[in-house]
């Protein structure tokens, strides 16, 4: 924390690297682009390395760990240098930051890189509430919501409250929990497509849950629960939406 | 996936009832747990949990000795041990004592091991008549179906199903309000306990410094069948040994509360040999069976090894939202859930049912109520890398890999990966709105599966990067 | 039991293939110590006796099991007439039931030793009378050990269970049980704790009492 503050004292920004994620990259940039704007809104400079892919999660959690190797040592040359490493994503943040040193325990040098690396992963909301430190970041929202507790977030990164808190200081927004909010959506990466009837049926009881909650938004920190919960919700006819927190952040 | 196996998952998913009640049995199990573990009522819950584990990875890293000194002990009290390395040799020990007993009818009360084996049936071939006396068992064991949750056998029976099942099976006049059917089957299984030669129960716990075989139930049959009956024989996994009596203060401590949510159960038996000198009643006859099939195997794998702390509460099942979707009976062997699926693998074989590891979504619900640690989703993972190898020796599952081995050479070229996102914009047709049905040539595989239950958005006209690098074009970067 | 060849081509008896293929596992060798076990957790909370009748009483009540706290044995004697009226009882030979002259009660038979005679009068009776070794409070719990004063049968077969138990055997909990009985197969073949009536939910998970054991539960605290 220490030099960044420093830096602000000077009047330079601090800078941090954002690793969008595969999935927000292609299929939702504006959760990117709003990691970016919220980040400048509270006077951090982001980077955006571009070489930049996957973590490797895909391959890891449906057994394939070579291949998932040798994503990862992509990951790692590409973010080797960075001072702190934003990740708008649970699963993503706890693949690096926990799965990596599994991954590369017959290979020292892999797995010192690793290490040194995990301490300075960020998920997007611990990223604001722990190193910037700020709960604020002046954003209006007139909206009732409901937010989805993701899996790998809640029970690994131990996200549970911040956004919640982040939320509370959206102007105008109501937050209202659903029963099922810790309940897995069903994604589960390729466990949504090599199991199509139980995903869905996952995402059914989700959706269900919240409707139950009279929200008219659904909030998350995964891009990939959104996705599962929104296709769920389109092909019901439903007309919820669903938003990740950095977008809500980022409106005014 | 077999095809019966593909068909009872779907057949489970399409029926609205049994949605509901597998739901609702399971919310209720876990919110009865949440009441008695929350930090303001069990403030050393996760104290009990890490103790649990301790002691448990203590038992089981010298099991060799406490094997040793629990069957010491049994002898010392009148009791004896009997080692038997499968089903088969259960079998042929019962047998053989049914015989010298000249036993027709055995009461039993709970417990999977001897579903494990397969008990029953095998007793029913050679003329012996097992009658189960738990409630649930016995529902089950009249409709010949295996049990389909660790600690509610009977969870998908509606009172109806067990009207007709008592009046078809029983010949009495179909009853279908539940109190009466309860007395019913009390009436019945009563007379069993009366008459009954032999009394088989398993053992939650197996007491090293006491040789005794400890019996939890809330209805009273674990009781009923190790008390009547002239002989009472203990069926258990040899994983069942905890060292001392003292550390059933934390494990019947967390049983209670992680199976149904009761501090305690009704009803908890410590039982260490037959009658004594002077005691008025208890069997004449003690005997504990200590079961391998396979445990010794599981015990070899330092990190799977982990999978025999269960203490089969039945918790890791109720949080599970894939066996909330697909019950009990959607899983291959006797043991369902989460245990289920990691144990499975290891005593059948990872080929026996290979898609099994993989029904998971990972979401960490199982492991986070553990009550003895167990990180099932850790070992989900390892068993998926080990099926996945054992395919690829086998020369199956060939697409796959290489479709994987493809994404990962892309993914570490950033120019090819945004080239296949720029392909599947255009094959599948970007900008806004959703995808709800995939244009017939390309309706295969995951994009297939997918759009069969969800919709999918079209590729936004921008990625990300594309974004990113005309701002730094226009100097904003 | 038939000996079955195994892969160095000895012939091992089920007992000595488990161990074996135990020490294997773990790579430990015969006769080798085991490591030192984590102590045990016994942790045992402060709780005057006041408190821990007021707690055994709340706790059992919870659980719809019946109290009463009674000032002295003829009370607790009267209490018991009370409930059995003219009804069939068995009664163990626990020396407290007789001090609070409860087995001379016109209808309670007790004294029995024979196992059969005992089963053929348990089966029938309406109500079964026992004392207890302990009672824990923090579950409304009963504790029994197997003895020649108290028999299993007798807080079993009876469709009621009454319990009769005086005041300093109340323990807080668990652990103080443990602690106190360390080793309870030195006592007897058999502890038993009871907490509460005898209950089923394996049916939709509506509750039923009275499955096999008893399914009223009546506690005496003298």
């Amino acid at each position: 924390m220490a030099p960044a503050s420093k830096l602000l004292q000077f009047g330079f920004m601090p800078r941090a690297s954002v690793f969008v994620t595969c999935i927000v990259d292609q299929l939702f940039p504006r959760v990117g682009m709003a990691v970016v704007e919220v980040l400048e809104r509270i006077g951090w400079q982001a980077d955006f390395p571009e070489r930049q892919t996957c973590c490797g999660q895909p391959a890891f959690n449906t057994g394939y760990r070579d291949e998932a190797r040798t994503v990862a040592r992509h990951f790692l040359e590409v973010f080797r240098d960075a001072e702190y490493i934003i990740v708008p994503s649970g699963s993503c943040a706890s693949m690096i930051a926990h799965q990596y040193e599994d991954l590369f325990q017959e290979e020292p040098e892999w797995l010192e890189l690793a290490r040194g690396l995990g301490p300075r992963i960020w998920e997007f909301s611990k990223f604001l509430l722990e190193v910037a430190r700020v709960e604020d970041v002046g954003a209006r929202f007139e909206r009732v919501v409901t937010f989805h507790d993701s899996c790998h977030g809640l029970r690994e990164l131990g996200i549970k409250e911040g956004p919640r808190r982040l939320l509370s200081r959206v102007r105008g927004l109501s937050l209202r929990e659903m029963d099922a909010a810790e309940e897995c959506c069903g994604f589960g990466g390729t466990f949504s497509v090599k199991f199509p009837g139980i995903s869905g049926g996952m995402a059914r009881t989700k959706i269900d849950s919240i409707r139950r909650s009279g929200a008219e938004l659904v909030v998350g920190i995964d891009a990939s629960c959104l996705l599962q919960i929104q296709g769920a919700l389109s092909r019901a006819g439903l007309s919820v939406g669903t938003m990740h927190l950095a977008e809500v952040l980022a409106q005014r | 996936m077999t095809g019966p196996q593909q068909e009872k998952i779907r057949q489970t998913l399409e029926d609205a009832n049994l949605q509901l009640a597998i739901y609702a049995a399971t919310g209720r199990l876990m919110s009865h747990r949440q009441a008695v573990v929350a930090p303001d009522v069990l403030p050393d819950y996760q104290e009990l949990r890490t103790q649990a584990n301790l002691v448990k990875q203590h038992a089981l890293e010298n099991l060799d000795h406490y094997l040793e000194q629990f069957e010491s002990q049994v002898v010392a009290r009148g009791g004896k041990v009997i080692y038997a390395r499968d089903g088969g040799e259960v079998v042929e020990f019962l047998l053989d004592l049914a015989q010298k007993k000249g036993a027709r009818l055995v009461v039993k009360s709970k417990s999977m091991t001897t579903e494990e084996i397969e008990l029953n049936e095998r007793l029913e071939h050679h003329g012996i008549e097992p009658v189960e006396t738990d409630l649930g068992e016995y529902i089950v064991q009249l409709a010949r179906e295996r049990p389909y949750h660790i600690v509610a056998p009977a969870l998908h029976k509606t009172r109806f199903d067990v009207a007709d099942l008592f009046s078809q099976k029983l010949g009495v006049e179909r009853e279908t309000e539940i109190e009466k059917q309860t007395k019913i089957a009390r009436s019945v299984l009563r007379q069993k306990f009366l008459a009954a030669d032999i009394g088989i129960s398993g053992a939650n716990f197996l007491v090293a410094d006491s040789g005794a075989v400890v019996v939890v139930t809330n209805e009273g049959n674990g009781r009923m069948t190790t008390t009547l009956p002239r002989v009472h024989v203990a069926i258990a996994g040899i994983e069942k040994v905890i060292p001392r009596a003292q550390d059933l203060a934390v494990f019947l401590k967390l049983l209670g509360r992680s199976a149904t949510g009761q501090p305690l159960t009704v009803y908890t038996s410590f039982l260490a040999g037959p009658r004594r000198e002077g005691e008025i009643d208890g069997p004449e006859e003690f005997y504990v069976v200590l079961l391998d099939n396979g445990r010794t195997r599981l015990l070899a794998d330092r990190q799977k090894r982990q999978s025999l702390y269960c203490i089969r509460c039945g918790a890791c099942l109720n949080h599970c939202p894939v066996y909330r979707k697909v019950g009990g009976h959607s899983y291959p062997w006797v043991y369902g859930g989460p245990i289920g699926a990691i144990i499975t693998p290891q005593y059948l074989g990872v080929t026996h049912d290979p898609w099994l590891p993989f029904a998971s979504s990972l979401c960490g619900a199982c492991a986070e109520v553990c009550p003895v640690k167990i990180e099932i989703p850790k070992l989900l993972l390892a068993l998926r890398s080990e099926v996945n190898q054992a395919q690829a020796r086998a020369g199956q599952g060939r697409l796959e890999r290489l479709g994987f081995r493809v994404w990962a050479w892309a993914m570490r070229h950033p120019r090819i990966y945004e080239m296949l996102g720029f392909m599947s914009s255009a094959v599948l047709g970007g900008g806004e709105g959703w995808i709800r049905r995939a244009p017939r040539l390309l309706n295969y595989g995951p994009l297939a599966a997918w759009l069969s239950q969800r919709d999918l958005p079209r590729l936004p006209a921008r990625s990300f990067r594309q974004w990113w690098r005309a701002r730094r074009k226009a100097g904003k970067n | 039991m038939v000996a079955r060849a195994q892969e160095g081509g000895e012939e091992l008896m089920p007992r000595e293939y488990i161990l074996h293929r135990t020490r294997t596992a773990l790579g430990r060798s015969i006769g080798q110590p085991p490591e030192a076990a984590p102590p045990a957790r016994i942790s045992i909370p402060e709780m005057d006796l006041e408190a821990r009748i007021a707690s055994l009483f709340a706790n059992l009540e919870k659980l719809a099991g019946k109290t009463h706290r009674a000032s002295s044995p003829a009370d607790a004697r009267a209490y018991v007439a009370g409930l059995i009226g003219e009804r069939s009882a068995v009664a163990s030979n626990a020396p407290f039931l007789r001090e609070c002259g409860i087995t001379d009660l016109p209808t309670v038979r007790s004294g029995f030793t024979n196992s059969e005679e005992l089963r053929a009068v348990s089966a029938d009776a309406e109500f079964g009378i026992t004392s207890a070794d302990y009672a824990l409070a923090d579950t409304g719990t009963l504790v029994l050990f197997s003895s020649p004063q108290e028999a299993r049968m007798v807080s079993l077969l009876p469709p009621v269970h009454i319990a009769v138990v005086p005041r300093e055997k109340i323990l807080t909990g668990l652990d103080e049980l443990l602690a106190q009985e360390p080793l309870p197969a030195g006592r007897s073949s058999s502890m038993l704790l009871i907490t509460g009536p005898s209950r089923t939910a394996d049916i939709e998970q509506i509750l039923v009492r009275g499955v096999h054991g008893p399914g009223e539960i009546h506690v005496i605290v003298v």
